[in-house]
């Protein structure tokens, strides 16, 4: 009896001091209503059923359910930062703030708490180096990264030789809308471009003095840093003015359905950048349709499935499933801590095998991260709207960003935020 | 003619085109102030919400459908009918008139006699009210308007500008379109305050609350009135508006380019709102024109309120608006 009770009693003892695999928990700063909601709810909805889908097909990360914490932030920077503030104490392993505004607010808090974020084709650009912003990641691709894009592209179109042509850059009157100005000066002073900007204030329903502008002055290209209506706004007013759509080309955040809707035929041929493939081809959604639509798990309405936010969404969650994967190899255990995770995500590799075996083949680009660069080798690729067909395809592959001009510009940003900050720039 | 002349001579074009647009979001502020001394916060939000249902009827759409499936489990969304543009435009007037008269019985019916602020206030409240109502009866998306109005340059007027000058001016069929509906809405909202009885009622209760209820005049009804032809004005705005971006959310932040023109044009005067749209409409869009590249752009958003407080400064009243005078 004594027996007995005393393995009973160890027994207990040995259960209650054994961590129970609690879930990895993943919060959504998601915006499902406000101004932006049209473009908030279908990335929110791809990053919760990907989850939902590693749950239920795969049985979690590493047998560890994964758990997305969704808090509305309605786009607003004050209560982003009220949803980190509320969502961090239950173990949060990585913020994807889906804000400009709220990235530059979380990334000195985040820093301070151990907590990575990953601000994905947002955010601050120079937080690719990563011996200074060492919870800060970007990859694949940044701003800067899309403004060499854009350039690329047209060098592409021109036989490599953009002298003498006209650039017009339109851009939401805003930090995000003039990240890419630098970059862009760089650019035409090197490839002797001329380069006009021509700034639209929030929200952007009103844009005629620019379009009128840009129809007295004849560019060869127009490029868009927009958000919201001010996306659809602009390529109505480009079809207004006859504007060569195959010459328009906008930032990622330019280029969903909602943007080209509206505007029906005349926004045939218009192009945008893209971070990742387009379409519902892939066979991960097949799995999407059975494990999470079918089984009355999906995130939304199940209309977004296949959409450019949708697809965004899915991509960063798959980007934080495969580094929580990472990190889990590293140390070794499957309930990781978000230091692991932040270990998991500098030492994440994408190859096209990864991506095929997840169902994604071709997805996004391919690319590793390290200590020295959080935002990868700054791949993109070009998509151009069908108006007929209602579908975005991708017209390039995934090529790369003029990594001599941009590098030079992250580090000079990055050291000016290292000296501001008093931070010694290294790898730990 | 010179190059810079011909250029801002189309910029005056289509400063007055835009500013017929801004004035007919600030018609529905008069409408409502002038009748009843409520700054009608939720105009903007009256906009979208009669262009949100204005799509939906229109395609069939079924409302509160992400409500629905929620509660029954049931995957409806549309009801499989497309009704025609005037059909749906006429359907909708009559949501924004059943609008019109819950927003009196439930509202408007127990401030009565309450100070002119706590009824703005409410107009605040009425305004988030019915931007989650829309969302949760129509959806977030983005919905494309297609009521047939023309939309794209007008070949006519580049073809003959170009064989005059030399030089094509860009005007918007869908600008041409909105001056012509705005012209008509005010001939026919004077032609209906001047020369109809319930019209007499609206301008005897604008001038004298108490005198025009001591005759008999219901201010519930004239309320009811004034607000389903606000509804009306804001329908008509919403389609404009809804037509160059799409039926979306931002389009009730278009109230915020009627303050200026009812600052300028006065709260008052449905001349005024005209008249006043069409300063700030050339005003701002000379300056972008002019001083914008000087000053690094996008100069708009603020001209036109500094154009309004000059205007207010020498008039308070605004262009058109009756001159106050207290009596000690």
């Amino acid at each position: 009896m004594t027996f007995k009770r005393t393995a009973a009693v160890a027994l207990t003892a040995l259960m209650a001091a054994s961590p129970a695999l609690a879930d990895l928990v993943f919060p959504s700063l998601s915006y499902r209503t406000g101004p932006y909601a049209a473009n908030g709810i279908p990335f929110a909805d791809g990053y919760a059923d990907y989850f939902t889908l590693v749950n239920e097909r795969d049985g979690g990360i590493g047998g560890v359910p994964a758990r997305v914490l969704e808090c509305e932030t309605g786009y607003n920077t004050e209560k982003g930062v009220e949803c980190y503030e509320s969502t961090k104490g239950e173990g949060a392993l990585v913020y994807q703030p889906l804000s400009t505004g709220i990235t530059y607010q979380l990334i000195p808090k985040a820093s301070a708490d151990g907590i990575p974020i990953h601000s994905m084709g947002y955010g601050r650009t120079s937080a690719a180096n990563g011996k200074v912003f060492p919870w800060v990641f970007n990859y694949p691709a940044n701003y800067w990264n899309g403004a060499s894009h854009a350039v690329n592209h047209v060098l592409d179109l021109n036989g490599g030789d953009l002298s003498g042509k006209k650039i017009a850059l339109v851009y939401h009157n805003s930090a995000y809308g003039k990240e890419p100005i630098r970059t862009l000066e760089e650019l035409s002073a090197k490839h002797g471009f001329e380069l006009s900007l021509l700034p639209v204030d929030h929200p952007g329903q009103e844009q005629k003095s620019q379009w009128l502008q840009i129809r007295r002055e004849k560019p060869d290209y127009v490029f868009m840093w927009g958000w919201g209506v001010m996306n659809q706004v602009a390529i109505q007013e480009a079809a207004n003015i006859r504007f060569p759509m195959e010459n328009f080309v906008g930032i990622w955040w330019s280029g969903s359905e909602n943007d080209v809707i509206p505007a029906g035929d005349g926004a045939n041929g218009y192009k945008a950048l893209a971070l990742h493939n387009t379409g519902s081809d892939f066979p991960v959604f097949d799995d999407i349709q059975k494990y999470v639509v079918d089984a009355g798990k999906a995130a939304g309405a199940g209309d977004q499935i296949g959409t450019v936010l949708y697809n965004r969404g899915l991509y960063a969650a798959m980007l934080a499933v495969e580094a929580a994967k990472k990190a889990q190899e590293i140390h070794g255990t499957a309930d990781i801590t978000p230091a692991m995770m932040r270990d998991g995500m500098e030492a994440l590799e994408i190859s096209e095998e990864s991506q095929a075996a997840l169902g994604m083949p071709n997805f996004g680009p391919t690319f590793t991260v390290s200590c020295e660069n959080h935002g990868g080798p700054g791949l993109g690729a070009v998509q151009q709207w069908d108006a007929a067909a209602q579908t975005w395809s991708l017209i390039t592959d995934f090529g790369p960003s003029d990594m001599e001009v941009i590098g030079a510009l992250i580090e000079e940003d990055s050291a000016a935020y290292a000296a501001e900050n008093g931070i010694e720039p290294a790898c730990s | 003619m010179p190059e810079q002349l011909l250029f801002a001579t189309e910029v005056i074009l289509n400063g007055l085109m835009a500013g017929v647009l801004y004035a007919l979001v600030a018609l529905g502020f008069v409408l409502i102030f002038k009748a009843s001394g409520v700054f009608n916060y939720a105009q903007g939000v009256m906009a979208l919400f009669a262009a949100m249902t204005l799509v939906g009827i229109q395609t069939g759409q079924v409302p509160f459908a992400h409500l629905i499936n929620t509660i029954l489990g049931t995957e409806i969304h549309h009801f499989g009918w497309h009704v025609p543009a005037l059909l749906s435009i006429l359907l909708t007037l009559g949501v924004m008139i059943l609008f019109a008269i819950l927003v009196e019985r439930v509202l408007l019916k127990h401030l009565v006699n309450q100070e002119p602020i706590i009824l703005f206030m409410a107009t605040i409240g009425l305004a988030y009210f019915m931007e989650g109502f829309g969302d949760l009866m129509w959806g977030s998306d983005i919905k494309k308007l297609d009521v047939g109005l023309p939309q794209g340059i007008s070949e006519t007027i580049d073809t003959t500008t170009y064989e005059w000058f030399g030089y094509g001016f860009f005007i918007d069929r869908l600008d041409i379109a909105a001056t012509i509906v705005a012209v008509i809405l005010v001939i026919s909202l004077t032609l209906f305050s001047q020369y109809t009885k319930t019209g007499r009622a609206l301008r005897a209760v604008a001038d004298d609350h108490q005198a025009a209820l001591s005759v008999g005049i219901s201010l519930r009804r004239i309320w009811v009135i004034v607000w389903s032809i606000a509804g009306f004005v804001a329908l008509v705005a919403g389609i404009m508006w809804g037509a160059k971006s799409g039926v979306q959310f931002s389009l009730s932040l278009i109230a915020l380019k009627a303050l200026p023109v009812l600052m300028l044009g006065g709260f008052t005067s449905i001349p005024g709102a005209i008249v006043g749209g069409l300063i700030i409409g050339v005003g701002e869009k000379l300056f972008e024109f002019a001083i914008g590249p000087m000053v690094g752009g996008a100069t708009e958003n603020w001209f036109a309120y500094v154009l309004a407080l000059i205007f207010l400064v020498f008039r308070p009243q605004g262009l058109f608006g009756e001159k106050i005078i207290e009596r000690v």
